[in-house]
């Protein structure tokens, strides 16, 4: 019964996860043909390389955009909605809607907002007038602005799937706690912090972890609101659009590209076993 | 017995607290509070379907019309919906996403279900071994391993194929833990009980175990169907013919080659994305219990 599962696993997971921490300390030539065992010293090599360190910086960067604005506006939409007010059904299903939207879907929305000739932004007159920058050079196009842009859309995207997690999660909140604390004269401020955050706990690491994970990951957003670009800066060039993208210096090259794939799944696992013993510790799971 | 037994868990879990509970105090502000609320969600409500308004406002006008006033509807067409639905062949990525998402979601299925039910209830040396590398796999992104499938679905000869966007994601760990975890809030007597009757492993599987962990077996499969038809790097990578793209890969090919027609790619846009707001409203239930299975407990 187990065999059906351990085979696709053990030949699409493990097999290629192995096969890769091989192949990333190999070097190939230029066709790929040849390829020669360079010891695992090649990890440092593409660690180190300016291309990998541009990368993992506009990595990192991005994370800091997507990850607390989702978090922030995740949990705020949810206690925003989290009253019993007519017509709250409507605005549950408004702000959980752009879970519907898959990465290909919710990029080219904002590509079509933010493109600065045929974009509807930039020809909405008194938008364009207020930034110009909109227009020319565009905010895509931007090496300034470029990575916000593409955040921007990424957030969006996630904010669905936030929103339903904490509005499930405030929901399992007993409402006896929060009636006892009114009781004894705790505002809505600080029912917030001392309730409502704790409670939420499991949620938000959950959530925490998540959205990094999906930051690390992103891939979609770039290859089409920018191409990784612009350059000559690649200032949109995350982590795994270094391995994939179309535009991408190693994407010939099956030893670089591996190596860097593994380089990413170790700085993932790290940032999530760090995430788990940092916050975890003070994450309180009830029973 | 199934049916018994099904009444005995049908209603225990996920019950929202009764609502005559809920002061009114909380939750019925009135006069200004209520108004301002109201007024705040309204704004926010604005800001969140602000990209969605535009691209089916261009979507549903001619492409002049769409330079000249991008925020305001009309003149009215359905003429661009058509165009990218034949232009952009997008009839023909529905299919093919349809065809593999309902492969990935059945096989998911099936192979989970196996697998959770032999952790969950046969004994045999290694299970806890076994089931802690099951786990292990969830730890590694798809990401690490996508150069090398490809080589392996490449030497395969399953570029451009359905075998290829498929094969590689016919089980996963987490379908596995989902239905284990299913599994083991069953009470053990049940499975006790049919051995008794005489009931093999697959006959309990079928006709009790499965009934009574439908829930979870809902959300794990719209969970599947999204994330496969969601897909994007796997099917850049594998398809290179045209008539072979997923919705996604598609949408990729019509927004690269269309760039100065805005309208046409939003068009594609609003028709990539009915199927899926179709599944939603349809399966909306699922979707809150599978997005909670990995948060709420731990």
């Amino acid at each position: 019964m187990l065999a059906p599962s351990a085979i696709i696993l053990a030949v699409f997971v493990v097999y290629p996860l192995v096969r890769a921490v091989w192949l990333g300390q190999q070097r190939c030539s230029a066709f790929g043909d040849v390829c020669t065992s360079n010891g695992f010293g090649q990890y440092v090599d593409i660690f180190r390389s300016s291309e990998f360190q541009n990368a993992l910086w506009v990595t990192v960067k991005f994370a800091f955009l997507t990850v607390p604005a989702g978090l922030i506006l995740g949990v705020g939409l949810a206690v925003l909605a989290d009253k019993y007010l007519r017509g709250m059904g409507v605005f549950r299903t408004v702000f959980s809607s752009t879970v519907a939207t898959s990465v290909a879907v919710a990029s080219l929305m904002w590509l079509f907002l933010l493109q600065p000739s045929v974009g509807a932004l930039a020809n909405v007159g008194w938008f364009s007038t207020l930034f110009p920058s909109v227009k020319d050079p565009g905010w895509l196009q931007d090496p300034g602005t470029a990575l916000t842009a593409v955040a921007a859309s990424s957030v969006w995207a996630n904010l669905g799937f936030t929103f339903i997690l904490v509005t499930a999660g405030l929901q399992s909140i007993p409402r006896e706690l929060h009636e006892a604390a009114a009781v004894d004269g705790a505002g809505g401020v600080r029912r917030f912090w001392a309730i409502t955050v704790p409670m939420l706990g499991p949620t938000l690491l959950f959530v925490l972890i998540v959205l990094t994970t999906r930051a690390f990951q992103a891939y979609g957003e770039v290859d089409l609101l920018t191409d990784g670009g612009p350059a000559p800066y690649d200032s949109t060039t995350t982590i795994t659009y270094f391995v994939y993208g179309q535009n991408s210096p190693i994407r010939n090259d099956a030893g670089l590209q591996a190596g860097a794939a593994v380089l990413l799944f170790v700085i993932l696992l790290a940032l999530s076993a760090l995430q788990l013993r940092g916050i975890g510790k003070r994450v309180h799971y009830g029973d | 017995m199934a049916t018994d037994a099904a009444k005995l868990t049908a209603d225990a879990p996920t019950k929202p607290p009764p609502k005559e509970f809920r002061s009114r105090a909380f939750d019925d502000p009135s006069g200004w509070g209520r108004i301002g609320r109201y007024a705040l969600l309204l704004v926010v409500s604005f800001l969140v379907l602000f990209p969605i308004y535009t691209t089916v406002i261009a979507a549903l006008k001619p492409g002049d019309e769409v330079l000249k006033n991008p925020l305001l509807p009309g003149p009215f067409t359905l003429d661009v919906l058509r165009d990218a639905w034949t232009n952009g062949n997008l009839g023909r990525y529905i299919l093919n996403s349809t065809i593999v998402a309902v492969i990935v979601t059945a096989c998911q299925l099936v192979t989970a279900l196996l697998a959770a039910y032999a952790f969950a209830f046969l004994r045999f040396p290694g299970r806890t071994l076994l089931f802690l590398l099951f786990l292990a796999t969830l730890l590694v992104p798809m990401e690490a391993t996508l150069v090398v499938n490809f080589d392996t679905i490449d030497s395969l000869g399953w570029l451009n194929t359905y075998q290829g966007l498929s094969v590689p994601f016919l089980a996963t760990a987490f379908g596995v833990f989902l239905m284990r975890q299913a599994f083991l809030t069953l009470p053990p007597d049940l499975r006790d009980a049919a051995r008794i009757d005489g009931v093999g492993h697959l006959g309990f599987l079928r006709h009790v175990a499965v009934p009574l962990v439908r829930p979870t077996l809902g959300a794990l499969a719209l969970f599947s169907f999204l994330g496969t038809w969601n897909q994007y790097l796997w099917p850049n990578l594998i398809i290179t013919e045209t008539d072979k793209n997923t919705v996604q890969s598609g949408l990729r090919l019509l927004s690269k080659s269309s760039i100065d027609q805005p309208n046409l790619v939003m068009a594609g846009t609003v028709i990539a994305a009915i199927p899926i707001v179709i599944v939603l409203i349809l399966f909306q239930r699922q979707l809150v219990r599978g997005l909670t299975a990995g948060a709420v407990k731990g």
